[in-house]
């Protein structure tokens, strides 16, 4: 029951954002990346947003120019895990007002942070953005 | 937000690599910028902001898939800065580039010791994040302390991140935090309820690891689960207005753990079951948000796994037919997967969800045909093994990653093995399986094959066994005419062909021959395959000379011959002598040693080799020291090395040269144990212990097994596929089987004969109506006709299938006309046992037979094996042109014409093809800019209470099949087809069972 990674990836299929909970190669990385952006972005967005590649299974969601995608392992719940990502979509969107991918792209240490509030160990431990962006904001104003 | 504070160089570099159109530049700009930050970094006194910089451009440089380890360093350093956001950032950077057992990670220990102890509760939170990523196994006691400390920190936010850091630790190694069990039970009831919810990470790992420590906690779970559902707690937790439903789902998960199996522990739970099912009903008019119906399905995931009443699993069952009934994809799908779990308990619920199973079996949607898949191998068992298996097949034609491939040929192998109707079929689904996934199949599968022909059925029915035989040959050497075929399939290929080649004296002996040559011309580079097909070579010259002709070798063989007496395998080399001692010795010495058919034969090996017995003797007295054995030699070269290791080895002589003759096999099934399991592989060694030869031949029979099949195979396993089919898997099935079943199966299926094959076909062409009608159990008259076609194909579907199931469930035998014609060809039976039973994909409870509609009078596996191989021309006697896609409907092809299946084989192939246009447009610079400032989320489009439309649907549709559901019963055939028509003209295709769903929906 973990979240094995997060990707954000738009739709030329290039990362914007990569957080993994396991430790992966650059070259893992790259080849895995590769193969599920390739798998995900060509399905129609009638079809399920679960596809299941090697032993994990990803979860995406389409915002715009940017897809969002979570690998998970066997034993997740697919749903709860897409509204998970709508989620983290509307935490950021609260920071950065009217979210885009040039926020993300020019502030990703603080997508990097949100994230760090909200998933570790590959688990979703906080949810309610008032406690995911308090530090952020804190740490924004004292420096 | 603006990108205030960033120097120029950063904010060109962003935009550069936003506005790269395709990977080649992108991959340039990283390039220029891993030289650029090299020098850069170097420098001496950077500004810390610019470091800080320079180390997120360093994340860039990774993310994109480029090593950054030049500034790794770097980001340590960063750690020990006093700005909260430096330091943050090079925490962050850290966790993202080392992994945990990195060189680097030392040099961090000592600044997150420090900062765990600082004063400002976000550093030490920046140093819990870190310590959740980096500490390892070995490090965790420098910091352990201090995060234990820290569990009592006024700040939340802080004993959050403690427990979460804890957790770590335990997932590392649950060893160091044994002796803090109890501290997870207290921060459970922390005021907090960010708290308390992270504790729930690390109990559900505890809960799982020993669910009988944590009954007790039983309560305060419900308690808590009880709070969130009544919306206790504050709004902040609530997520589109549903109250904290990741914490519900956590602890859902965690009460399924506690419940499973424990009546009493269960019933503790039932009501708040009912109360959180109850609060994510959606109101009146409002459609169900994705939120809350991930908790449903959360919710019959726990009921499903603990002792559930009756009520929890009706409401559970209703909450399944409402995903499958979705329009809505991901609803099917969590529909698909919760419906596996109810049919667990109770399996007479699959029976009305057929259709949607085969919707969604059939749907374009691989993810969701996957799913579905899935779902029918778990509910899998013999009368339905057949139209799975087919399923399975045609489904993975479609596939091309050898991961997924592999994965489902071990699937159809171990249902095939399992539940396999009769020998024909089983030996039919391997080969499709060998060419299809080719050498992603374990070796094992082979040699059961091999095996299962070789066995055929035994002695009784030597007639039945040359036919399976025979009719094996020939499906081989037409299959030999295909290019490309995988290195295993040729391997059964030649054994067949040696074996059987020659015996049904269709083919001579040289034609065979030169097939074989063939074989292993065209394969050049495997020694395996040229093994197999040298051993069946002089396997033929053997049968030919013991039969008393003279054999007089092709000039090709005898080429074949001379270069492999050169091997530089020695393996191939003594199997070629081998062929040469042969080709020179008599018609009488031949025979005794290797005999037409001897390949099932039970091979005595006398381990003791009696018969060196007076050489021993001899040696001895003049003087030979006399043998040890090998464990006491072992014992004498290690000298005094211990006792411990001198009893491993007993268990396992495996590490030393085996010297000692093959062990009597042993496998010994209950009856029909007399013929022992014979050895098929490099048979023809093994079977002459009484030749002068023979101690060298054994060693060398050894070697060479070893040699070709891996050390994991140096015997035969034969203990899987027989003692798997023996076992009752239906309650149909006869009564525990023994080895020699399949003789008996073979005979049957002969005996079942072609007079009922007729009497089923002719049948058939009259009623086909009457025949949809009856596939159904309990048929439902008003579903549409064309879900009618395809559960038609799916129950239909092979006439192989029915053949399987006369025999298989054959205790209606007796209403079989037994017809002595077993001579007949052997494939030739499809039965209809005269109550004409009804078979039924969904039906758990096994017990039926399937009636006989689509029945071909005469079936041959091997024929349709071709015709999948030889493409439409030979393909046309028997089916339709697309029949070679999918074999096993032909039937179905050629009855229905059109139908959506076809279209899967191409899904995958378009798809690459738009990804691939897709990348062409990108590269082509077609497309202006790649817009990154497009806005990312317009949370106008997204009101807050409805994430994803689409579930309008889902309640019409559960409210039109309750009010619909009396006209179910009515047989009204016809009116239903109407219906499907007009919902056909409509554009849409029905997905529920029930066309009036329709009407609502556009009436």
């Amino acid at each position: 029951m973990t979240i094995r990674f997060v990707l954000l990836v738009n739709k030329q299929g290039q990362t914007r954002l990569a957080q993994y909970y396991e430790y992966l190669t650059i070259e893992e990385r790259r080849a895995l990346e590769g193969e599920i952006v390739r798998k995900c972005l060509a399905r129609p967005d009638n079809q399920c947003s679960f596809v299941e590649h090697r032993n994990y299974k990803i979860i995406y969601r389409r915002y715009a120019s940017l897809f969002f995608l979570v690998g998970v392992d066997g034993e997740e719940n697919e749903l709860a895990i897409l509204e998970f990502i709508h989620c983290v979509v509307e935490t950021m969107d609260r920071y950065f007002g009217n979210v885009c991918e040039l926020d993300i792209m020019f502030h990703l240490e603080k997508a990097h942070f949100m994230l760090e509030e909200m998933v570790m160990n590959g688990c979703i431990v906080e949810t309610n953005k008032q406690n995911i962006l308090n530090p952020i904001q804190l740490m924004d104003k004292t420096t | 937000m603006g990108s205030q504070g960033s120097s120029k160089d950063f904010l060109d570099l962003v935009k550069a690599i936003g506005e790269a159109k395709s990977k080649a530049e992108e991959e340039r700009i990283v390039l220029a910028e891993i030289e650029l930050l090299k020098k850069r970094i170097m420098e001496p006194d950077v500004p810390r902001k610019k470091m800080k910089e320079y180390i997120i451009r360093l994340v860039y440089v990774e993310m994109l898939g480029h090593d950054a380890s030049f500034g790794y360093i770097y980001a340590v350093k960063m750690t020990h800065d006093d700005n909260l956001l430096c330091k943050k950032s090079g925490y962050l950077a850290t966790t993202l580039f080392l992994n945990e057992d990195h060189d680097l990670i030392i040099l961090i220990v000592n600044t997150i010791q420090k900062d765990l102890k600082s004063d400002n509760y976000l550093v030490v939170s920046a140093a819990l994040t870190a310590v959740c990523k980096l500490i390892n196994e070995e490090t965790i006691p420098a910091v352990l302390p201090q995060v234990i400390d820290l569990l009592g920190h006024p700040k939340e936010h802080v004993r959050k991140k403690a427990v979460m850091a804890l957790h770590r630790f335990y997932q590392r190694s649950p060893s160091s935090v044994s002796h803090l069990l109890t501290k997870f039970r207290q921060i459970l009831c922390d005021k907090d309820p960010s708290v308390m919810s992270a504790a729930l990470c690390a109990l559900f790992d505890l809960v799982s690891s020993d669910v009988k420590a944590f009954k007790n906690l039983t309560a305060s779970f419900v308690s808590i689960l009880k709070q969130v559902a009544e919306h206790r707690l504050p709004k902040a937790y609530d997520y589109h207005r549903t109250p904290a439903p990741f914490v519900q789902i956590k602890i859902l998960k965690i009460l399924a753990l506690l419940g499973a199996g424990d009546r009493h522990t269960s019933e503790n739970m039932y009501s708040v079951l009912l109360e959180v099912l109850k609060r994510c009903e959606p109101g009146k008019g409002e459609p169900a948000t994705n939120i809350s119906n991930a908790i449903l399905y959360e919710c019959i995931c726990t009921i499903t796994a603990i002792v559930a009443s009756p009520k929890l699993l009706g409401m559970a069952a209703e909450i399944t037919s409402r995903f499958l009934k979705s329009d809505n994809h991901n609803y099917k799908y969590m529909g698909i997967d919760a419906l596996g779990r109810v049919i667990q308990i109770n399996p007479d619920f699959a029976e009305q969800h057929q259709l949607a199973v085969i919707d969604c079996l059939e749907d374009q949607d691989d993810t969701l045909k996957r799913k579905t898949l899935d779902l029918l191998y778990k509910m899998t068992k013999s009368t339905n093994v057949e139209v799975i298996v087919d399923h399975m097949i045609s489904y993975m034609r479609t596939l091309s990653d050898a991961h997924n491939k592999t994965e489902i040929a071990s699937r159809i192998v171990e249902l095939a093995e399992r539940f396999a109707p009769s020998n024909q079929w089983f030996i039919q689904t391997m080969n499709q399986v060998f060419e299809l996934a080719g050498d992603l199949v374990p070796a094992k599968v082979a040699h059961d094959l091999m095996r299962l022909l070789a066995k055929g059925a035994g002695e009784d029915d030597e007639e039945a066994d040359s036919l399976l035989r025979s009719s094996a040959v020939e499906s081989y050497l037409q299959l030999l005419g295909e290019p490309k075929l995988p290195s295993i399939l040729l391997q059964v290929v030649c054994w067949v062909l040696g074996e059987f080649g020659t015996a049904g004296g269709t083919h001579s002996a040289d034609d065979i021959i030169g097939k074989l040559c063939d074989v292993a011309e065209a394969h050049p580079g495997d020694t395996v395959v040229k093994g197999y097909a040298i051993t069946a070579i002089t396997k033929i010259c053997a049968f030919e000379i013991a039969a008393g002709r003279q054999v007089q070798l092709l000039p090709e063989c005898r080429s074949f011959m001379d270069d492999l007496l050169a091997s530089h395998s020695t393996d191939l080399q003594q199997r070629a002598y081998e062929l040469q001692v042969f080709l020179g010795l008599g018609p009488d010495i031949v025979q005794k040693v290797l005999h037409v058919n001897g390949s099932g034969e039970e091979i005595e090996i006398d381990t003791d080799l009696p018969f060196l017995q007076e050489f021993v003797d001899s040696s001895l007295a003049n003087g030979a020291r006399p043998y040890v054995h090998e464990n006491e030699r072992f014992e004498m070269s290690s000298g005094m090395s211990s006792f411990v290791s001198t009893s491993r080895t007993q268990q396992e002589p495996s590490h030393a040269l085996r010297f000692e003759a093959y062990e009597t096999p042993t496998v010994h099934t209950p009856s029909a144990s007399s013929s022992a399991p014979p050895s098929l592989l490099p048979d023809f060694q093994e079977k002459k212990p009484e030749s002068p030869r023979s101690l060298r031949n054994q060693l060398a029979a050894d070697n060479s097994q070893v040699d070709l099949l891996g050390p994991e195979i140096t015997r035969l396993r034969l203990d899987g596929v027989q003692k798997k089919w023996g076992r009752p898997s239906a309650p149909s099935q006869p009564p525990p089987v023994t080895t020699s079943n399949f003789d008996q199966e073979i005979e049957r299926s002969g005996n079942g004969g072609s007079g009922v094959s007729e009497r089923a076909s002719s049948n058939r062409e009259s009623t086909p109506a009457v025949h949809v009608y009856t596939e159904k159990k309990k048929a439902q008259p008003e579903i549409p006709a064309e879900k009618q076609r395809l559960a038609a194909s799916l129950f239909g579907g092979s006439s192989g299938k029915r053949d399987a199931n006369g025999v298989k469930g054959s205790k209606p035998a007796p209403n079989r006309p037994a017809a002595g014609n077993s001579k007949e060809k052997i494939p030739s039976t499809a039965q209809a046992p005269a109550p004409a039973p009804l078979m039924d994909l969904m039906d758990m409870g096994g017990g039926d037979l399937f009636s006989a509609p689509v029945a071909k009078a005469s079936y041959d596996p091997f024929k349709e094996l071709e015709g999948l191989l030889d493409g439409p021309s030979t393909a046309a006697s028997t089916s339709t042109p697309a029949a070679p896609q999918k074999s096993s409907s032909i039937d179905f092809m050629s009855l229905y014409d059109s139908t959506p299946v076809v279209s899967h084989n191409t899904v995958p192939s378009t798809n690459d093809h738009d990804f691939l246009s897709l990348g062409l447009t990108s590269s082509s610079g077609i497309e202006p800019m790649n817009r990154p400032e497009a806005g990312l989320l317009d949370l106008n489009e997204f009101p807050a209470n409805s994430p994803l439309a689409g579930l309008a649907g889902l309640e019409q549709s559960s409210s039109s099949s309750s009010t619909s559901l009396p006209e179910r019963k009515g047989p009204s055939l016809q009116d239903s087809l109407q219906k499907d028509a007009t919902t056909r003209q409509v554009g849409v295709t029905p997905t529920g069972a029930n066309p009036a769903l329709f009407q609502d929906l556009f009436g």
